[in-house]
């Protein structure tokens, strides 16, 4: 009885959860430009219109290439950081994790008010290079939560073996600490990526009036009524994030990531 | 290799690059907003550099006090809710075979890294009248025509709760999957039934985690800053809402920025908190 119980409430979790994206799937299919569930007349002409359409194409452009290169730049800040706290008995350097830490608790529009202010100062506001140095601050916590653990998972034995049979710091970085935290730094590029992929706040706020990206497209053609090409845009993000984190954990260990790991005594 | 204080530059040159971009471009931006949040402003969309309280004195008006309330008790009731629900999930969810997990784990990530906007649209779309889950109401026959559902609180609230729950559940699931079974398995052995056992062993030795964790979800809640417009009526405007707007519609970047300010205090104190919290859990 319990157990039949307990199934249906997850079952009714998980179908509140789908429950948005499933009408929305069901709207995008719609033959008329019109928003109806079930939908009047099947169709896959607005998948294709995001491909055509030089505005939807654009801004899909724009959030991948913006996605990547911030998601690369932030790991690119948190790896060395990551490794230096592993390396080094310095307990000052912990501040600079704070640091990359709070961008991702705090209100994100906190964040978004202080790179505008930075950036019009600077006399930068509107460069789209700006929105891929922003996303990688905002967004840095995750490599770096990532690549903390993995270097906390590091066998110490290793790395004393190979300096033992006279590895430098560079060589042993090379061929013993790297290939074991690759995965983690796989996974840091990904959370970071795909984040960055649905962000708005910041990008609206640091150059949304020059660099349309997916979200801030939606989010003006919001305001003109709703279209099913912005349902099949959104259909097309959920498969694209739920590949992503499906491939993460088909390659690296989930539960782990997410904090779920028993200490070894 | 042995594990010592950093000593010459070429020791500490690896944290060079991490340490500058972190001050650069996050930690002058935030002393600039502090600045921006005491310039005095220009008619016209500008500002000076000055030293004046007039965009914190603002806070004193009856609109901001208005808003400032309404903000916090939605993300409070976010927060409650949320947990409410979010905490027999986890500890089930815990509980399952890993592949189970997995599948569980990448679905909630999925939702957690949508889009406010696509959120928003998302459950507009649900709620409304051509597309809304009325229309399955008036096919079973509880329902005599389709209506619109959004906006309203009611749809405010959904969307909000619907965005903070995966945030939640990933909260609660380290605390919950490091839970010892072995005390489940004695109040079991010794009689409790499984409802009995949740209530009085699992939640009372969590308490610290669920109030850290309704913190953190509140926290989370006050930053939704799109859902309120998207899901809401103009009297449900947020503190971030109304962040945005003055900075971007109003371009009145100081009373942004000194609300800004004011957001940071109270999320800081807030973080500060549930780490409190957090620790003697684990001492």
């Amino acid at each position: 009885m319990l157990r039949w119980l307990n199934s249906l409430m997850a079952g009714l979790i998980g179908l509140v959860l789908a429950a948005p994206i499933l009408v929305v799937a069901g709207v995008s299919l719609n033959a008329k430009r019109s928003l109806d569930f079930p939908p009047n007349g099947l169709s896959l002409a607005w998948y294709a219109e995001i491909f055509t359409d030089p505005g939807w194409r654009g801004a899909l452009i724009a959030s991948l290439v913006v996605a990547a290169l911030s998601a690369a730049l932030a790991v690119a800040i948190a790896f060395p950081l990551a490794w230096f706290i592993w390396r080094w008995r310095a307990p000052w350097a912990r501040a600079f994790e704070v640091l990359g830490m709070a961008p991702f608790i705090l209100p994100p529009v906190i964040t978004a008010l202080g790179f505008l202010s930075f950036w019009s100062t600077a006399g930068q506001y509107g460069e789209p290079w700006t929105v891929v140095v922003s996303h990688a601050i905002f967004f840095v916590t995750l490599p770096l939560v990532t690549l903390s653990l993995g270097f906390g998972a590091v066998d110490r034995s290793f790395v004393e073996a190979a300096s033992t049979m006279g590895a430098d710091d560079h060589t042993v970085l090379r061929t013993v600490v790297m290939p074991l935290v690759r995965p983690y730094m796989i996974s840091g590029f990904a959370f970071a990526f795909v984040l960055s992929l649905n962000e708005y706040i910041v990008a609206y706020m640091v150059a949304g009036f020059t660099l349309e990206t997916l979200p801030i497209k939606i989010f003006n053609a919001l305001r003109y009524g709703y279209t099913p090409t912005m349902a099949a845009v959104t259909v097309l993000f959920v498969l694209l994030t739920a590949a992503v984190f499906g491939l993460i954990a088909r390659f690296g260990d989930l539960p782990r990531l997410l904090g779920a790991w028993i200490k070894p005594d | 290799m042995i594990r010592r204080a950093p000593r010459s530059l070429g020791e500490h040159a690896p944290i060079l690059f991490p340490a500058l971009m972190l001050v650069v471009f996050f930690v002058i931006p935030f002393g600039l907003m502090i600045a921006v949040s005491v310039a005095r402003r220009i008619p016209g969309g500008f500002y000076e550099p000055d030293l004046v309280l007039a965009n914190y004195e603002r806070f004193l008006s009856a609109f901001f006090g208005g808003v400032l309330s309404f903000s916090l008790e939605l993300a409070a009731l976010v927060a409650v809710v949320a947990v409410g629900i979010g905490f027999p999930f986890t500890y089930r969810l815990a509980r399952l075979p890993r592949a189970a997990q997995v599948r569980w784990l990448v679905f909630l990530l999925s939702i957690l890294s949508l889009s406010e906007v696509i959120i928003g649209f998302a459950w507009s779309t649900l709620l409304s009248r051509t597309a809304g889950i009325t229309n399955l109401l008036v096919a079973v026959g509880l329902m005599a025509e389709p209506q619109s559902l959004s906006p309203s609180f009611g749809a405010l609230l959904a969307g909000m709760v619907y965005q903070a729950f995966p945030y939640t559940v990933l909260v609660l699931y380290p605390a919950l999957a490091r839970l010892d079974p072995a005390l489940v398995e004695a109040s079991r052995t010794l009689g409790a039934s499984p409802v009995k056992a949740f209530f009085t062993v699992v939640v009372p030795s969590q308490r610290n985690t669920i109030v850290a964790t309704l913190i953190m979800a509140f926290v989370f809640a006050l930053g939704c800053y799109l859902l309120p417009q998207l899901l809401g009526r103009p009297q449900h405007w947020t503190l971030s809402v109304l962040i945005t707007d003055q900075a971007i519609y109003q371009s009145n970047m100081p009373f942004a920025a000194a609300m800004a300010v004011f957001l940071v205090l109270v999320s800081l104190a807030l973080v500060g908190l549930s780490l409190l919290f957090g620790r003697k859990e684990e001492a």
